[in-house]
């Protein structure tokens, strides 16, 4: 099973992850967002976690370390269909401090954080 | 032996593709005392961060086996995950949050603050050379 599926929407990269955001998927996750990120004109990031009922500290590096690639060219990180599981995480964490969090994908980019999603719209 | 109602032992290869392996031996390990879907989440993520620690820093580039035993008394369940790599030189150290030996693999040095956020008990023993055994509690129900 692929890790993700990628898309770049204007300048937010959508990640949608398809399996448990463990170290395994992690590794995968980082590259081929890296790459994309490097490919396209995206400076921020969506990670939809529709159906990803698992997260654990190695999903935290992979968001934090996304985070430090998109913060000095002044991109956002956001996250979206975050499920209970992944939210417990992401509360004990902290990540919310500096991520994002969207009911669902439409909405982050109506209602940009900061006017990062969406651009210069 | 028969001190614990049940019992189990898993062992394989130190791959990150067993994790998810060992996330869902110990769901369904834990099935039978009909577990909140937090509690489930709580342990299979605390083994998950175990079983990461063992193949990424027990084991890193070298191959090894890491085996994770189950064992249940009553409403306690005991998880061990054990490794015979390199070993922590400093289990304290080694223990704090954010602390990490490899922020290159953009580790985030959270995985035994969740252990211990998410278990009711949690020791570790190490030794350099030898390796390490993470021994988690938590009482369901």
């Amino acid at each position: 099973m692929q890790a993700a599926e990628y898309e770049v929407k204007g300048n937010v990269l959508v990640i949608r992850l398809k399996a448990d955001l463990d170290h395994h998927t992690a590794v995968t996750v980082r590259e081929a967002a890296d790459t994309m990120l490097m490919r396209s004109r995206a400076k921020n990031i969506l990670f939809d976690f529709t159906g990803v009922d698992f997260m654990d500290s190695s999903g935290i590096g992979v968001i934090m370390g996304r985070y430090r690639q998109v913060i000095f060219e002044g991109g956002r990180v956001g996250v979206t269909g975050v499920g209970k599981n992944v939210d417990r995480i992401f509360k004990v964490s902290g990540l919310y401090k500096i991520v994002e969090q969207y009911k669902t994908e439409e909405e982050a980019f109506l209602r940009p954080a900061k006017e990062a999603f969406g651009g210069a719209n | 032996m028969d001190k614990f109602e049940n019992e189990m032992c898993l062992t394989f290869q130190a791959k990150s593709c067993n994790e998810a392996l060992a996330r869902m031996t110990v769901a369904a390990f834990l099935t039978p005392l009909n577990p909140t879907l937090e509690e489930l989440a709580d342990t299979k993520t605390a083994v998950s961060e175990a079983v990461t620690n063992a193949i990424i820093h027990g084991y890193g580039e070298k191959e090894g086996i890491v085996e994770l035993w189950c064992a249940r008394k009553g409403r306690e369940v005991f998880f061990h995950v054990k490794d015979t790599g390199y070993g922590i030189a400093d289990i304290k150290t080694a223990m704090e949050p954010m602390y990490t030996t490899k922020p290159e693999m953009e580790r985030s040095g959270m995985g035994f603050s969740f252990m211990e956020a998410f278990t009711d008990e949690l020791t570790v023993e190490s030794a350099v050379g030898e390796g390490t055994l993470v021994k988690m509690k938590k009482v369901i129900g």
